[in-house]
């Protein structure tokens, strides 16, 4: 019946649609013929319904239309009722318009205009375009769709430990029938049982759960349970501390704080009165967007700050003028009173950040100071007086590891000051380079260049300071200082060779950084990743051939920690780079002290300036006259001679006085041991070790690092640490279990991967990606209650 | 009377059993326990000795081929067998428990091309050098049965490369074009073509199961979609790539084993420029594997021994290499993340641990924790100068050691070279490309 019901369906389908042709309607008749002769045997009915049915089929004869009998082999045979006969001969449109039934009278009628219409179509694009065009929009389909694996990529990469099978299913009580599901008596005995219980009518395999029971265990899984109490946990914290944040703010005595919420919530108040005041709402939001508006503008243009010709005028002149100045300063206060957001008082703080940071980039002059720090450090020492705190900060980001640190810190307290300074200098003297220029020559132009400007400006700021009166002192002063300032040039010099030497040594790590800045990070990174292993050529198989392999190294490394550690004052300007110096380059770093003090010499030319400048003699001289009287008040020699002589009765052993005020003699206040005891029982200390500086007069060299210990330092800063203390504090803490309980042992020395023994892992599935995002929401309800529960405990510390 | 006495109760220090360690309890106060950087410092200095003594990787050489090993392949859904097929046409299939040769079959005349196992592990293909697709039982034949593939497939060219859909019966093959077949089929249900180079190799991406890469000896890799009708995108580079393989953890990346003795790792969504390049070996590189874990790779080359790689770092954290074993063709990573199989022109497939110094076999819960805080202490004092040279130390065979000194000054005085000819021209005129992307010629889309 079925089949009959479908074919009638058909049927009329076939009529209605455009008739598809002979074929089709023959086709459906062999179906009749079937179906007739399969039904014979069945009833009356169904036979004359058949009649009536194929009563209805011989109703469409009229409309068949006989196939074209094939007289000729031609090319192309339709299996429509077309065939074009002979080559030659063309299909006309109208041909197929034949077979069309009258009812789509639209149809044809959009098809003649069509045809009376000669404009041709365009010629389809060429296949290489095609393909092209193809290529491309399946390339973008594809890497669009492997995107979706971003988020758990990431996340594996960040994993503190993968497990691996991923996909494993947690181990579970499998219910009775789905163990029993697979499962056949073989044995006799369970045949016999069986048959058993088949005759007592007992249920085989009889469900343990019931049907309801099953969908309230599928309705909700345990993992699903837990992420809901997590968020009711969530919700309730977050009530409890609402709450408790209201009361504890009513409870606030501060009337301070009661004024700046009043304000606050005037404003509130006032936002909602300009809501509610809906006369014209939208005047007052045209008021609200021209106050903004003037306020861009204002920031965006350049007015009232120092970039006009008025502006730059002033802040030439601001060096020798007051006047200037405070004009200057005038308008900045303007531009600021200008560009200030009319503030909502609980961003005041951010606001203010800004606007700080603003004051600083703003006006040049603000600068000058800092540039004028970097071209002659040892006068900022006593000038400027936040010197220190900027060093700090330089030191923080710029000063090479060292992990003994602390006996720098040990150290005379000036000398390390202007330790730090020159490093400070030496460091930003360098960063400034590498933005300067590829070029090294053109670089030191600029360098020159620069230094002459800062020179200048500090001219022509101390001249409004150092009083006249210092001639003499200055004329004195005048041969030590351009040594001084030779020596200084010269030293910066002989770093910068020893630096690019040391860089030739250890292959294309900073030269890269320095010559070709460029380039992108991560091929500096790149460049810099030195290989893994070091392959050598010696095989070692027992301890004691790697203790001998630690110990060559240990000696190589004391060698070059030496060179590391030989603190020369006029020197110590250390670059964070701090590779392996030879011995030569440590030559050329020590100062011959001939060269710094017996050689009065007027004419001394900067090293450093470039041939282009040289002519310049006038300024030159304009140079030397500026730091001579940059250096005017300070004795820089004997601060050093002091500082040296401290460092050397620093470093002597202490003699031990063993007298006993009181004993075989008068004690008391004011009374001393009487020389003779004192004598008698003063231990006199071993004359030290000879200092290896004991015949350069202008060097001090620290004898304070220990090269047992410095073997086994670290003395570059590991890649993913961003600073010194960083990794001292993942050194210090112990991962043992000697010093950690036994849990968070285990968790600290987690290994990164854990495979099971004999499994197979496959690679990552689609479930793994659903799983992953069902466990960052499980971590971060794990997190937000880690998070609560320290809340929790803070009070009761 | 009362009599006081010093009472310990039994709870805190009595055993369940006697086989127990005795309890020990412990005061964790950090002051009572000074000097633990220097004592953890020596544990780690101690542990990298000792992890080096113990680095010995080589497992078992599975010898019994007549001719040079030309390709292996990995049984899906068992550890213990591998596939091997050798340059004359002859196919053997191991128990690696028993390091034993299972079964040996004369599959084609000429080479065996290339191999892989079926998803479901119960048959295998093979192509060869007499133009024939081959499909081969898994289990042996039964006594006096005859060893007769169950299908054969009569190609038309060539066949260099053959790898197996992740989860459907379709394969691709490579030669001249890249076909997809259906394995019900004896034609290919679609071709690719793109230029009328030969293709080396082909892969099916493991995770997104539809996409497949392949690399031609016109220098390029050309990625596909077996839905789609046309290629993907193709990247051109400086050399060919000899082999690829996608990582199984990170559906977008994939690494191709170069001939300039360089491995790069791709993101196929940025073709422009590779994620990492990644060298060390010196001479051309022929194989690659991932690691199932998809952390690391395993690189097989002609300059005769094997580097692993973490995927994420230029240089090679492993070299392994024996006397006697020569240009390695075939490399593979065992499923379980333990064992790596390579097999060479001297006729042997070798068994490596993956990491070196692995202790084999069922570890005591204590002996895991002492080996999980050795290897967390070596991490943590990795930076340091002793730790640092015991740990990187390598014995190197003569001819590679002497080899990459070359390649180290060769690579030197052309960077000197580039850097007098920046110096000494116009700025700008010749600019710094970097490594990345200096060995890509093209992207075509």
């Amino acid at each position: 019946m079925a089949g009959k019901m479908e074919l009638g369906k058909e049927k009329g389908l076939s009529s209605d649609l455009l008739s598809f042709g002979m074929e089709e309607e023959d086709l459906f008749q062999t179906e009749h013929t079937l179906t007739v002769s399969e039904d014979e045997n069945e009833s009356d009915d169904e036979r004359k319904h058949q009649k009536l049915l194929e009563a209805i089929g011989s109703l469409g004869d009229k409309k068949k239309k006989k196939l074209a009998e094939r007289t000729e082999a031609s090319l192309q045979v339709s299996e429509f009722a077309v065939s074009s006969e002979g080559a030659n001969e063309k299909i006309e449109l109208s041909d197929l318009l034949g077979t069309i039934k009258p009812s789509a009278s639209s149809l044809k009628k959009q098809l003649k205009i069509l045809e009376k219409t000669n404009k041709t179509l365009d010629l389809p694009i060429s296949k290489e375009q095609r393909e092209k065009i193809q290529r491309t929009l399946a390339y973008e389909k594809a890497s669009k769709e492997v995107t979706k694996w971003n988020q758990t990529v990431r996340q594996n990469r960040k994993a503190e430990q993968l497990k691996f099978p991923l996909n494993e299913e947690p181990f579970t009580v499998k219910p009775m029938e789905q163990r029993m599901a697979g499962w056949k008596a073989r044995t006799p005995l369970e045949h016999e049982i069986f048959n058993l219980l088949q005759k007592n009518k007992q249920p085989l395999i009889s469900p343990v759960l019931t049907a309801r029971e099953q969908a309230s265990l599928r309705a909700m899984s345990l993992e699903e349970a837990r992420e809901r109490r997590a968020e009711l946990q969530k919700a309730r914290y977050l009530q409890s501390y609402y709450e408790a944040r209201a009361r504890r703010a009513r409870r606030i005595k501060s009337k301070k704080f009661h004024k700046m919420m009043k304000k606050v919530r005037q404003k509130e108040i006032l936002k909602e009165f300009e809501k509610l005041r809906k006369t014209n709402p939208e005047a007052a939001l045209e008021e609200l967007k021209k106050m903004e508006q003037a306020r861009m503008e204002e920031r965006m243009t350049l007015r009232h700050q120092n970039s006009g010709k008025w502006a730059k005028s002033k802040v030439i002149m601001a060096k020798y003028d007051t006047e200037a100045r405070n004009a200057i300063q005038k308008q900045l206060e303007k531009n600021k009173m200008l560009t200030t957001k009319v503030l909502v008082p609980s961003e005041s703080e951010d606001e203010v950040e800004a606007e700080m940071d603003r004051g600083d980039t703003v006006p040049d002059f603000v600068n000058n100071i800092e540039t004028n720090k970097v071209a002659n450090p040892w006068m900022l020492g006593r000038l400027n007086t936040d010197a220190k705190s900027s060093e700090a900060q330089e030191g923080e980001i710029a000063t090479p590891v060292k992990i003994d640190g602390n006996e720098e810190s040990d150290e005379g307290e000036k000398l390390s000051e202007d330790e730090a300074q020159l490093q400070a200098f030496e460091e930003r003297r360098r960063i400034r380079k590498e933005r300067d220029g590829e070029l090294a020559g053109s670089s030191v132009i600029v360098d020159q260049s620069k230094a002459e400007e800062n020179v200048k400006n500090f001219d022509g700021g101390k001249k409004s300071t150092v009083p006249d009166d210092q001639g003499e002192k200055k004329e004195h002063l005048e041969e030590d200082l351009n040594e001084f300032n030779h020596l200084f040039q010269k030293l910066i010099q002989s770093k910068s060779e020893s630096t690019s030497r040391n860089i030739k040594k250890t292959g294309q790590k900073s030269k890269r950084v320095r010559t070709e800045k460029n380039e992108d990070d991560a091929t500096v990174s790149e460049e810099q990743e030195e290989p893994i292993l070091n392959e050598q050529l010696e095989r070692r198989r027992t301890m004691e051939e790697y203790d001998t392999l630690g110990q060559d190294e240990g000696i190589d490394v004391g060698a070059v920690s030496t060179l590391d550690t030989t603190q020369i004052i006029g020197n110590t300007v250390e670059s964070a780079n701090k590779s392996n110096p030879k011995t030569e380059v440590k030559k050329k770093q020590l100062i011959n002290p001939k060269d710094v003090l017996m050689v009065a010499s007027k004419s001394i030319e900067l090293p450093l300036v470039p041939t282009a400048i040289r002519e310049e003699n006038e300024e030159q001289e304009d140079q030397r006259m500026v730091i001579q009287e940059a250096f005017a008040s300070d004795d820089v020699i004997d601060d050093f001679i002091k500082d040296k002589k401290k460092q050397i009765n620093a470093g002597k052993p202490k003699d031990i006085d063993l007298a006993l005020p009181g004993w075989g003699e008068w004690g008391g206040k004011d009374l001393k041991p009487s020389a003779k005891k004192r004598r008698r029982f003063l231990i006199k200390a071993a004359p030290p070790p000879p200092r290896k500086d004991r015949h350069l007069p202008n060097v001090i060299i620290s004898e304070k690092r220990d090269i047992s210990v410095a073997a086994h330092q670290v003395n570059q800063l590991p890649f993913p640490f961003s600073h010194q203390s960083q990794f001292e504090k993942s050194i210090c803490a112990p991962i043992g279990k000697t010093w950690n309980t036994e849990r968070a042992t285990r968790k600290l020395t987690m290994p990164k991967i854990v495979t099971k023994m004999g499994t197979i892992i496959e690679p990552i599935s689609e479930e793994d990606l659903i799983q992953n995002r069902r466990s960052t929401e499980a971590k971060v309800n794990q997190n937000l209650r880690k998070w609560r529960k320290m809340q929790q405990k803070k009070p009761f510390h | 009377m009362k009599v006081r006495v010093l009472c310990r109760n039994p709870d805190d220090y009595v055993r369940e059993t006697k086989n127990d360690i005795q309890r020990v309890p412990r005061n964790y106060d950090p002051a009572l326990h000074p000097f633990e950087v220097p004592r953890e410092y020596i544990r780690a200095l101690n542990a990298t000795k000792l992890d080096r003594i113990f680095a010995k990787p080589f497992v078992a050489s599975l010898d019994g081929h007549r001719d040079g090993v030309h390709c292996l392949a990995k049984h899906f859904k068992s550890l213990s067998t591998i596939i091997s097929g050798a340059c004359n046409g002859e196919l053997k299939v191991w128990n690696l428990m028993n390091r034993r040769c299972v079964r040996t079959l004369q599959a084609h005349t000429g080479f065996v091309r290339g191999l892989c196992s079926r998803f479901c592990g119960t048959s295998f293909f093979s192509i060869g050098d007499d133009k024939t697709i081959k499909q081969w039982k898994m289990e042996s034949p039964s006594f006096e049965e005859q060893e007769e593939p169950i299908h054969t497939i009569l190609g038309k060219t060539v066949y260099t490369g053959i790898d197996h859909h992740w989860k459907d019966d379709v394969f691709a093959t490579c030669g001249q074009q890249v076909d997809i077949w259906n394995e019900q089929r004896t034609s290919p249900i679609r071709s690719f073509t793109w230029g009328v180079d030969s293709i080396n190799s082909v892969k099916f991406n493991p995770v997104e199961t539809n996409l497949l890469a392949s690399c031609a000896s016109d220098r390029s890799i050309v990625l596909y979609d077996i839905r789609q009708a046309t290629p993907l995108k193709k990247v051109i580079m400086d050399l060919r790539t000899n082999a690829i393989c996608w990582n199984p953890l990170e559906a977008f990346m994939f690494t191709g084993a170069n001939e300039d003795y360089r491995l790069y790792t791709f993101d196929m969504r940025n073709l422009d420029i590779p994620i990492m390049v990644h060298m060390d070996h010196v001479s051309a590189v022929l194989d690659v594997d991932y690691s199932p874990t998809g952390k690391e790779f395993v690189s097989a080359s002609f300059d005769k021994c094997i580097r692993i790689f973490p995927a994420n770092k230029g240089h090679s954290r492993e070299v392994y290499h024996t006397k006697r074993m020569q240009h390695v063709m075939c490399v593979k990573w065992s499923a379980d993340n333990k064992y790596i199989l390579c097999g060479s022109d001297e006729m042997n497939i070798r068994l490596w641990k993956a990491n070196a110094s692995e202790k084999l076999g069922v570890l005591a819960p204590r002996e895991k924790a002492s080996l999980n805080y050795n290897e967390k202490l070596r991490e943590k004092f990795q930076h340091h100068p002793q730790v640092k040279r015991i740990a990187r130390h390598r014995h190197l065979p003569k001819m590679i050691y002497n080899q990459s000194k070359e390649l180290r000054i060769m690579k030197e005085s052309r960077r000197r070279k580039e850097q007098n000819r920046r110096k000494h021209s116009k700025p700008g005129s010749v600019p710094i490309i970097s490594e990345k992307k200096k060995h890509i010629v093209a992207v075509v889309k």
